[in-house]
């Protein structure tokens, strides 16, 4: 499975990561969701931390599309929260 | 994968899908697909040269402040030698002003240059999926069939046109970023324009709708304080200066108070 963090690169993960990593995405859903900004840095951090501790750096000369991409480091819990409902961060 | 991520992904490949579907024939598909990196890579360019040039203009302006700084402070010195404490405070609030404008301006220098940074890197990552998929274009023309070839096609442009969506997404949170940086250069030009770091000397002690402005822009225990340190420190050695002069540092010919 191919996981790209957005402006950072993409990352080679197992399948079998792909249940952790699940439950990473909906703690950080449910804090945004139940808008606790403060949480929202160690949740979202702690996603990403895992992505490239288990996952294996995919090379800048590889054409691999992603599985799932995730959004830059810097997202700010505004622009999480907009991820839901609003344009997003890339606009269509 | 609902919420984030899900959202994420698949703007990014309806985005690449949008791309491919031009073109029905894979050698079409493979040359409009080159040639749209191309640009890219080029549009990417252009968007380090503005964070560069909105730096640099930062910087200037940093440069400016600092020699205000130094000249509002010395002149804030001849004022109290001088015992002429309401224009020693005017200049220490006007030097208090041009001091949290500097540090504002440091930030955002700061946060340009990582800007900086990683579009370059990203610049770099796209290059070399385009060298990747150059080649790649180049076997697929030569080893496979027309029905194949769409599919290989459809591959390396996936993963080459995701790469593209996502230097695209850096570029434009660089540009938001330096659209804010702008508004602040431009408020820092405006307060240069209304003469809130000129040479105090020039305006006289009077007074104006400047100075009251910067009276509330500037923290009063701040000049307060510093007015103080400056009082007990030339208090000590003191061989009173018997005329404001302009500062060392004049640029314009000295005056007096304004007066004529």
């Amino acid at each position: 499975m191919i996981v790209r963090i957005s402006g950072e690169g993409q990352y080679e993960l197992a399948d079998d990561d792909k249940d952790r990593l699940n439950t990473l995405e909906n703690a950080v859903v449910s804090v945004v969701e139940s808008g606790q900004e403060a949480s929202f840095e160690d949740t979202f951090g702690a996603l990403l931390d895992f992505v490239r501790d288990a996952g294996a750096r995919v090379g800048d000369d590889e054409l691999e599309g992603s599985d799932v991409i995730l959004p830059p480091a810097d997202t700010t819990f505004a622009e999480a929260g907009a991820e839901f409902t609003g344009e997003g961060l890339i606009p269509d | 994968m609902a919420g984030l991520t899900g959202r994420m992904s698949t703007v990014v490949k309806a985005k690449v899908s949008k791309l491919l579907d031009r073109a029905e024939d894979p050698a079409e598909t493979l040359d409009y697909s080159y040639q749209k990196q191309v640009e890219q890579l080029q549009n990417v360019k252009k968007g380090i040269a503005d964070v560069v040039t909105a730096k640099k203009r930062l910087q200037m302006q940093e440069s400016t402040l600092q020699k205000s700084v130094v000249k509002l402070d010395t002149q804030a010195r001849q004022a109290v030698a001088a015992g002429q404490e309401d224009l020693a405070r005017a200049a220490l609030e006007r030097k208090n002003v041009a001091q949290t404008e500097l540090q504002s301006l440091d930030t955002q220098v700061t946060e340009l240059e990582t800007q900086q940074q990683k579009l370059t890197d990203s610049e770099q990552k796209l290059r070399a999926k385009i060298e990747a998929f150059r080649t790649k274009k180049e076997v697929i023309k030569a080893q496979y069939s027309a029905a194949e070839a769409q599919v290989r096609i459809s591959e390396a442009a996936t993963g080459v046109g995701e790469q593209m969506a996502d230097v695209g997404l850096a570029m434009q949170r660089a540009v938001d970023k330096t659209e804010n940086m702008r508004a602040r250069a431009d408020a820092v030009q405006e307060l240069e324009a209304a003469g809130t770091f000129d040479d105090i000397t020039q305006l006289g002690s009077g007074e104006d709708d400047i100075d009251r402005q910067l009276k509330q822009l500037s923290s009063q225990p701040a000049v307060d304080d510093e007015l103080a340190k400056m009082k007990s420190e030339l208090g000590s050695g003191e061989t009173a200066a018997p005329q404001i002069a302009s500062g060392e540092t004049a640029e314009q010919p000295p005056a007096e108070g304004g007066a004529s």
